[in-house]
């Protein structure tokens, strides 16, 4: 892990959405949605976003596979090669070669699949876009990639809707590592899915990594499987990183208000955890109309008048994370209590 | 322990479509208590929506309540069995949101959009209490300040729409309010908010049952929740509860092994990074194949053959409110 260059490394990523009013559709404003966002994945990592919804976690992977086009910041992607390409202001056409290596894992993976096409053309799909092989050798690479999903290699010729949600997405992932990408972006990847088959997706996930030393950036809002599949996590609020740290430090020793109001909030499956909650006041900051200052301010506890006009940044705290907050050094927050 | 506002004894909620039969709920029974919360946890399938439609009669076609009674102990003391009434009868309408008030878990498709928030609570109230539209009002304003709703007098007129998804909710348990309900269903009432403002809405139902010692009935897959809210809690699979008791009892000493494989199964905040989770092998049948004998018995890790999958097993008791169906357990103890 983290050994030579970063697979990703994203810097001052802004994507905004332009707000218009009036017949001229005059700029007005503009939504915020990711707003100088830094951070780096290194081979065989999982990197998690986490936050509430809106807080532009799901926008920032999208400027990354170039879904939407960034507004500013630049977007480096470590090739196989060895070279470091900007991807953030690419063409199509110059994209084109480097989509192989970076791949999505969807939410829904009801809607994700064709249902007019057989489970051999979805997973081959990418392999005849890319005019990878014949017939032939795509039909054993399908083969293999079932195997690899531990799915029966009888089910090549059957349609989606013969799937429960659980084997559909394992579909969803077989097809995503057709062309051996060197990043996943998995967005919700199992929030769909019931408990029991929750747990045999994760631990996929994490066995192609040890496997084949795959980097995953991992957009969740839930903090129990972000535990269960990050190495780093970085938390977001209303555009920015407020903190980013490694999961233990993240779970257990927080450095800002809001991470630790966010693990406070998780529900803990044991009765005798009943704990007395921090409860956030109000609602997530509204994007378009960010608070002054820091944009927590409203929410946190811990706020000074220094919070309404300054902007905190991202700073480096002793034990390798980053956390933005002017009283990171005078606050000790409590993280999840310590595993039984 | 006080007598029951609602048992429900043997439900059997069958669902013919021209392709078969399916079994959605198939034989469950439970007692609700004032001020007290059952947990009914599941996963999708396992018909614990089903049930809680069923209670209020409002299962969509072609579902029908086939067996079983749900006996209602009225306001005025009278017990009712709902099964017995006529789904679109007066009565019926009375107990739905007069006596049992309801949340789902999509606040937006349960709120008109052509109707400000208070028309809709006001609406809520009329049908239940015989009230001037000033007071109706008043009264509305007052609901939505007890949910929490920031300044209600102004939110009164606003649209559903104009609400984020956690002041919807919350306007969804004021309408469930409305008429003084004294049992609450919520199903999945927080499934689609956030963590945080699961949190605030989770807490609001706790404060409400507290002040008006609310029966609720808390549906939900977030063992995490039902750890958090419930007081007992019936643990669902493919239409049969397959263990029932006190909380601590679930969590503490499961004793199906659906439960136990369940309780293994979920992701904590309080394991250890990157820990690989124990899993249940095989996903839900489909409804039209549900295995025979037990229909947990194909993903089953105690499996016995030429047992389990011969005949369902009966519900044996094991404590005073603890309760499994698995031959593991006692052979034939109760029926």
């Amino acid at each position: 892990m983290n050994s030579g260059n970063p697979v990703l490394s994203v810097e001052g990523l802004k994507k905004y959405f332009p707000i218009r009013r009036g017949i001229l559709r005059r700029l007005v404003g503009n939504v915020k949605a990711v707003d100088d966002v830094s951070f780096a994945i290194g081979k065989g990592e999982t990197l998690s976003l986490v936050g509430e919804s809106g807080c532009g976690k799901t926008t920032t992977s999208r400027c990354i596979l170039r879904a939407v086009q960034p507004t500013a910041g630049a977007i480096r992607f470590g090739t196989e090669d060895g070279r470091t390409v900007d991807v953030s202001g690419l063409s199509r056409t110059e994209l084109r070669p480097l989509r192989r290596q970076m791949q999505m894992i969807f939410q829904d993976p009801y809607s994700s699949l064709n249902p007019r096409m057989t489970i051999a053309d979805i997973i081959g799909e990418p392999l005849l876009v890319n005019g990878i092989g014949d017939l032939n050798a795509r039909r054993r690479r399908v083969a293999e990639l079932l195997d690899v999903v531990q799915l029966p290699l009888a089910y090549m010729n059957r349609f989606p809707h013969a799937f429960s949600g659980g084997q559909r997405q394992r579909i969803g992932i077989a097809r995503a590592l057709a062309l051996n990408p060197a990043l996943i972006v998995a967005d919700e990847p199992v929030s769909a899915l019931d408990v029991s088959v929750q747990a045999q997706i994760i631990n996929l996930l994490l066995e192609l990594q040890d496997r084949i030393g795959l980097s995953y950036l991992f957009v969740a809002h839930d903090l129990s499987v972000v535990k269960h599949v990050s190495h780093r996590v970085a938390v977001m609020y209303v555009g920015r990183i407020v903190e980013l740290a490694s999961t233990d430090a993240l779970f257990n020793t927080p450095r800002h208000p809001y991470t630790e109001a966010l693990l406070s909030a998780v529900p803990v499956p044991d009765p005798r955890k009943r704990a007395k909650r921090i409860v956030l006041a109000g609602e997530v900051a509204d994007p378009s109309r960010v608070p002054s200052g820091c944009a927590f301010h409203p929410r946190c506890r811990y706020a000074v008048e220094r919070c309404k006009v300054e902007v905190p940044t991202l700073q480096p705290v002793e034990g390798g994370g980053m956390v933005s907050c002017h009283r990171a050094k005078d606050l000790s927050l409590s993280g999840v209590a310590a595993p039984v | 322990m006080a007598e029951p506002i609602l048992s429900v004894r043997n439900l059997q909620t069958y669902f013919r479509p021209d392709e078969g039969i399916v079994r959605a709920v198939d034989g469950a029974s439970f007692d609700l208590y004032p001020g007290r919360t059952l947990g009914i946890v599941g996963e999708s399938g396992c018909g614990k929506s089903v049930t809680a439609r069923s209670i209020l009669r409002i299962v969509d076609r072609p579902g029908k309540v086939e067996g079983g009674e749900i006996v209602l102990r009225r306001h005025d003391g009278r017990l009712v069995d709902i099964v017995g009434l006529d789904e679109s009868g007066a009565e019926m309408r009375d107990i739905r949101g007069g006596e049992i008030g309801y949340v789902f878990q999509e606040p937006m498709s349960s709120l008109s959009a052509f109707y400000t928030i208070g028309n809709q609570v006001m609406e809520a109230i009329h049908l239940h209490k015989r009230v001037t539209e000033k007071e109706a009002r008043d009264r509305a304003i007052e609901l939505l300040h007890l949910v929490g709703i920031p300044r209600p007098e102004q939110r009164v007129d606003s649209y559903s729409f104009e609400l984020s998804g956690g002041l919807r909710q919350r306007v969804m348990i004021a309408l469930a309010l409305a008429a003084e309900p004294r049992i609450l269903i919520a199903d999945e009432p927080t499934t689609a908010l956030d963590v945080t403002t699961q949190a605030q809405i989770l807490e609001l139902i706790r404060k409400i049952q507290e002040e008006r010692k609310l029966a609720v009935v808390l549906i939900t897959h977030d063992m995490g929740v039902i750890a958090e809210m419930a007081d007992a809690v019936s643990v669902m699979y493919l239409g049969k509860i397959v263990e029932s008791g006190p909380v601590d009892e679930i969590f503490h000493a499961p004793k199906h092994p659906y439960t136990q494989a369940l309780l293994r199964s979920i992701p904590s905040v309080l394991a250890e990074p990157r820990s690989r989770l124990a899993t249940i092998s095989g996903s839900i049948p489909h409804p039209y194949a549900r295995p025979p004998g037990c229909t947990f018995n194909p993903r089953c890790g105690n499996f016995m053959p030429g047992k389990c999958d011969q005949a369902p097993p009966p519900a044996t008791t094991l404590s005073a409110d603890h309760e499994v169906r698995c031959f593991l357990y006692g052979e034939g103890v109760a029926t």
